[in-house]
């Protein structure tokens, strides 16, 4: 199922199809008095805006600025989440995993397609498409190419099946040349993917 | 059950092809989708795990060819008519004909719960049976309801990685059998050991795995 697959079913006929099958069933749930479509206006514009890959980025730069917090997140992600008031809540067993020079980390949901939405907003399709589902735990590798990131031959790759309800951000490596950058600068270096493993930080070059 | 969902080191799909400047939605028909499917889950009218065997129960050439927020609306009609909130001749017709079922309704001050991932940590009734360190066999289970071991998992050998306390089972909570919670486990397996000697030497892949699905090795 490649994205122009997806791209076939979303703009092409299916779009007016579940279009017509979503307004149906939301005016079924309306008057039968399940929910109320003001509410669902207010939850799609939280997706749209305030929850996303910026609340992550957020995290990592500050991991990578401050050596307390960073120690704090890897032990407890949740609650070192939480104490920066980023947003409400973060599920109660988010796990954040460290990136070394000889170890890399990768999140998938090979059953379904489960992902930190506090930090990282809503998936991208490709995190929910059978071709990362199926590769990313047996040719990562081949994954990360696809990505047009290359690791060192012996670097040790650990990919992570989300199969339960903890959630995984990857804490990447602090790119060198970046001595001395507010957390704000730093962030701009963070991208959702590097946070997911299929990516790496953007060089410091890129916004300096 | 062993479904078309169950991905993880299957052949053939291709290539990861990455959006650049992805929007949130495709479409507004996407927004629409998960909030129903959000709201409808906040009032109680089913749970998480009952919510992903209704994707995984789909039929697989519809799963395969239905994009990620399609596969939601059609759960949604399908969970909608098994629980009895609506009935078939409804969904048809776009309107409601019949009275529903007494649930709280979802409003504006319901939101806030929503945008955040709901609390599957539960007390502990015994203790973990297994150490980090506890050499683990995944058991070779084909239930044919939900489960949340993988295939590729099943039967190898793995280490207890971490111990990441008791939760709802999603097995049991996903068939209305009760959250019957268990110990949870980080389990790691060396990449040979799932793929065969071929593979890279430098994989290791861990799965979130309860205790039920383990057995010592």
């Amino acid at each position: 199922m490649t994205h122009a697959n997806d791209d076939h079913h979303e703009h092409g006929s299916e779009l007016s199809e579940m279009q017509l099958r979503v307004r149906a069933l939301e005016t079924v749930l309306a008057e039968k008095g399940y929910i109320d479509p003001a509410a669902l206006d207010v939850m799609i514009e939280a997706y749209e805006t305030k929850i996303g890959p910026h609340n992550g980025a957020r995290v990592i730069a500050k991991a990578w600025a401050d050596p307390a917090f960073k120690r704090a997140l890897l032990a407890d992600a949740t609650k070192a989440v939480q104490s920066l008031g980023l947003i409400n809540r973060v599920g109660d067993h988010l796990i954040a995993v460290e990136n070394t020079p000889s170890l890399h980390n990768m999140i998938v949901c090979t059953l379904c397609s489960c992902y930190p939405w506090e930090v990282l907003g809503l998936p991208p399709v490709w995190y929910k498409s059978a071709p990362y589902r199926s590769r990313a735990v047996n040719d990562p590798r081949g994954v990360l190419a696809d990505f047009g990131v290359t690791l060192p031959p012996d670097t040790q790759i650990r990919v992570w099946d989300s199969t339960a309800e903890t959630r995984f951000i990857v804490l990447p490596m602090r790119p060198a040349g970046t001595d001395g950058w507010s957390e704000n600068k730093l962030a701009a270096l963070v991208t959702r993917d590097c946070m997911v493993g299929t990516g790496l930080p953007k060089p410091p070059a890129e916004i300096a | 059950m062993d479904g078309i969902h169950d991905m993880g080191g299957m052949h053939g799909f291709g290539k990861v092809e990455p959006e650049a400047n992805e929007p949130i939605f495709h479409a507004p028909w996407e927004g629409r989708c998960l909030a129903l499917n959000r709201a409808m889950g906040a009032i109680g009218a089913w749970n998480i795990d009952a919510g992903r065997a209704g994707i995984e129960e789909l039929p697989p050439q519809i799963y395969l060819t239905s994009s990620y927020y399609g596969k939601w609306a059609l759960r949604l009609e399908n969970l909608v008519i098994q629980c009895g909130l609506a009935q078939a001749d409804e969904i048809a017709a776009g309107h409601a004909r019949h009275a529903g079922k007494p649930l709280p309704k979802f409003d504006v001050a319901a939101v806030p719960s929503t945008l955040t991932r709901g609390s599957y940590g539960r007390p502990a009734h015994a203790p973990a049976r297994f150490n980090v360190g506890d050499r683990v066999r995944a058991k070779n289970i084909h239930p044919v309801t939900h489960t949340r071991l993988p295939r590729y998992a099943r039967g190898r050998l793995g280490v207890i990685d971490a111990i990441r306390g008791c939760h709802v089972f999603p097995d049991s909570s996903a068939i209305g059998a009760g959250e019957n919670p268990q110990w949870l486990y980080t389990v790691l397996f060396d990449g040979r050991e799932l793929w065969g000697e071929a593979a890279n030497p430098t994989l290791k892949v861990s799965i979130e795995a309860f205790e039920p699905y383990l057995e010592a090795a």
